[in-house]
């Protein structure tokens, strides 16, 4: 078991983060847009290789991770993640800098999750979810810093009530937690400065 | 059941002196012997050889509550070898051929049929130079040490 | 009017070739090897270290070779180039009771058991300028004599025994360990923070505190309880290892200041404590910084905050020598626009001044006619 969960971390580790860190830089400065990346890990399931990636590029010794319970459930992969980041868990989801989330569906409420403080709003959780797709589900219409009038945006499998969830994550600006859908085709972003509409509104 | 147990304990323990040889040895000095020794040098490389810092911690006191005291530059390496066993190696400074080569013999180390090979090439000799430098300071040490005496004064 | 002002590129680069030119002086001399420093200049090494917060002593020993032996910009070139790794991990806390000795010596107990080493020092030298080492004469093997086996118990273990000094220092058992590093410093701060940043704080500024608590500002009569110089081992706890990986041995200085306290209505009279550890050999820092760390105490202690050395917020906030020479050398950059500005309002203070002095004369002269 030990050396299933250490294989397949970054076959190069400055460029593939560097890589990484490119792709979710974009995504977040241009919010909904989709930042292919290719699959540059080969993590033990349920982690997805995609947000395996933006674990290895983001995650290290000093960011509290937060696994949601299939991941925790995993010993693979949280081995896997610990080899590959060095990050420890976080005890609660308050504490974590980082959570990555396979099942996005079950996931708890947005509010349990750090928000930063008002004179630290970066102390917050940045959310990465593993989705199945960037396109096909419900079309959400982003406005906002990093879009020019509109985009419209349809990812599968959002967690539940995400638009009501997203407007009270709003709410709490600049405060708040940012999201990173990572899917097989690359990543999409929602920063806290989204604002997310959808169609009837 | 208590015997096993007892057993990866020892082993855990000869696993760790042998890591700590290798951390201790100058990277020269080891590559000589690897060489001398005609090991492998190649491996898969899971992780590294790669320099970070680790925060080393104090005590107040000596011996009170820690406190992060400052930092130390660390190169790590994780490799697989023929065999399927993995190796790890941690060592201060930024020798990554060091690294490297101490992770191999780490994951040699754990297959049975090499570990012979590793600790009378490698480790033992690593250790007893350690051993061999060790004594010496102390000695160089010890040497300067203050004898007290009493100045007698007056008659009888 | 503003006018933003660019330029310079062919003068910065030029000087920058001349620096390096400068640095590496007369070709004629052989050009300085990072090894000859770490084995020659060990304790400017260790300076660089200790400053920098960042043990490796080849890096310290290029950073010194870069500044041309200017300490300070070498424990800025470590500080900077730390910022560029990742961090594995915190190490478990170094043992200085299993600690390789090469020098421990107390002013406060002539036969502590072990002993009294002096170990390489320079105290009882004569500090006569030496003209064999400008020879470059061969110089002798040290002596060697048995080593007596046995434990060297730290010298605050001894008095502990008899209960008249205090114990090691602890924190309350929920505390997080604080990180200077990763935190910004939000006074008050708590004893570990202190000392983490009096461990990396200049030796000079240290120095010149701890003169100043026993010229009387801030006095607690302080004994040097002990001074050991070695090496300690280091371990990382890591989750792919069953146990504490061993990374190798790293050379300190620790230093146990025991001071006089009268005692408090809670407290009965007894020793209280200063704590100094610094990297690679120091003793002039670790003294220094076990001092100041004592005269820091003064509020938990409930003694008056009266002089510079007791002031946590002056002490910490100017012991670091990379932030103070960021802040001081600052100011020989460009300040084109504001001193424009100044001296407008120096000329229209001038201008109002002398209007005023004119129209005082004149109705001097008025009243006077």
């Amino acid at each position: 078991m030990e050396t299933e969960a250490i294989e397949g971390g970054f076959a190069n580790p400055v460029f593939d983060a560097q890589t990484m860190f490119r792709a979710v830089m974009d995504a977040m400065a241009r919010p909904g847009t989709i930042q292919p990346c290719g699959e540059l890990t080969a993590p033990p399931a349920p982690l997805s290789p995609v947000a395996a990636a933006v674990a290895l590029a983001l995650c290290d010794a000093d960011t509290p991770l937060w696994l949601d319970p299939a991941l925790q459930a995993s010993p693979a992969a949280k081995h896997w993640l610990g080899f590959h980041t060095g990050a420890p868990l976080a005890h609660t989801p308050a504490d974590a800098h980082f959570a990555i989330v396979s099942d996005p569906a079950e996931l708890i409420a947005l509010e349990n999750f750090a928000q930063g403080t008002q004179e630290y709003p970066d102390r917050s959780t940045t959310l990465i979810l593993q989705v199945p797709s960037l396109s096909g589900g419900e079309t959400l219409h982003l406005e906002g810093p990093g879009i020019e009038t509109s985009f419209a945006f349809a990812p599968v499998s959002l967690p539940r009530h995400f638009v009501e969830q997203w407007k009270q994550n709003r709410a709490r600006f600049p405060r708040g937690v940012d999201v990173i859908l990572a899917a097989p085709e690359g990543v999409a972003c929602l920063p806290r400065t989204t604002r997310i509409k959808t169609k009837e509104a | 059941m208590k015997t096993d147990r007892r057993h990866e304990k020892e082993e855990a323990l000869a696993r760790k002196a042998a890591m700590a040889a290798l951390a201790d040895a100058p990277g020269e000095t080891l590559k000589a012997l690897w060489d001398e020794a005609g090991l492998p040098r190649d491996a898969q490389r899971l992780r590294g050889p790669e320099t970070g810092l680790v925060t080393v911690r104090g005590r107040i006191g000596g011996g009170g509550a820690p406190f992060n005291f400052g930092e130390a530059t660390v190169t790590r390496a994780t490799v697989r070898v023929e065999g399927g066993s993995v190796g790890h190696a941690y060592a201060l400074g930024r020798d990554k051929e060091k690294a490297l080569l101490s992770a191999i013999a780490d994951a040699l180390w754990q297959d049975a049929s090499r570990r012979n090979d590793i600790e009378t090439k490698i480790i033992a000799p690593l250790q007893a130079a350690q051993a061999e430098a060790d004594e010496r300071r102390r000695a160089e040490t010890a040497a300067t040490k203050v004898d007290f005496f009493t100045m007698v004064r007056g008659e009888d | 009017m503003y006018v933003a002002v660019k330029g310079g590129d062919a003068a910065i680069s030029n000087a920058h070739k001349l620096l390096a030119d400068r640095r590496r002086g007369d070709r004629s001399v052989p050009a300085l090897r990072i090894d000859q420093i770490v084995e020659q200049l060990a304790l400017g090494v260790d300076r660089v270290m200790a400053e920098g917060s960042l043990y490796d002593r080849e890096l310290a020993a290029l950073a010194i070779a870069q500044s041309r032996g200017d300490l300070i910009e070498a424990v800025f070139l470590v500080r900077a180039y730390r910022t560029t790794l990742p961090r594995f991990g915190y190490t478990n806390a170094i043992d200085t009771g299993a600690m390789l000795v090469e020098r421990r010596v107390s002013a406060t107990y002539k036969d502590l058991p072990g002993g009294q080493l002096l170990g390489p020092t320079f105290d009882y030298t004569h500090r006569l300028l030496d003209p064999e080492i400008a020879a470059g004469s061969p110089v002798d093997e040290p002596e060697q004599r048995d080593v007596e086996e046995g434990r060297m118990p730290r010298v605050s273990e001894i008095l502990a025994h008899e209960g008249l000094i205090e114990g090691d220092g602890d924190m309350p058992l929920d505390h997080v360990t604080g990180d200077l590093t990763r935190e910004p410093l939000d006074f008050p701060i708590e004893r570990d923070l202190r000392l983490q940043a009096l461990a990396r704080g200049d030796e000079g500024f240290l120095l010149a505190l701890g003169y100043s608590t026993q010229r009387g500002y801030g006095r607690n009569h302080p004994f040097v309880g002990e001074i050991r110089i070695g090496e300690v081992e280091l371990e990382l706890d890591v989750p792919e290892l069953p146990f504490a990986v061993p990374l190798g041995r790293i050379r300190v200085t620790e230093c146990q200041m025991v001071t006089q306290f009268k005692g408090s209505a809670k407290v009965p009279p007894q020793f209280t404590r200063g704590y100094g550890l610094v990297f690679g050999q120091s003793e002039r820092k670790a003294m220094s910084m076990s001092l100041c760390d004592r005269a820091l105490r003064a509020r938990e202690f409930g003694e008056d905050v009266v002089a510079p050395a007791q002031d946590e917020e002056f002490v910490i906030s100017h012991s670091d020598n990379v932030q103070a020479t960021g802040f001081v050398e600052h100011l020989k950059l460009p300040h084109y626009v504001d001193f424009q500005a100044e001296l407008d309002l120096i000329r229209r203070m001038r201008a109002e001044h002398d209007a005023r002095r004119t129209d005082h004369v004149e109705q001097q002269r008025e009243a006077a006619e």
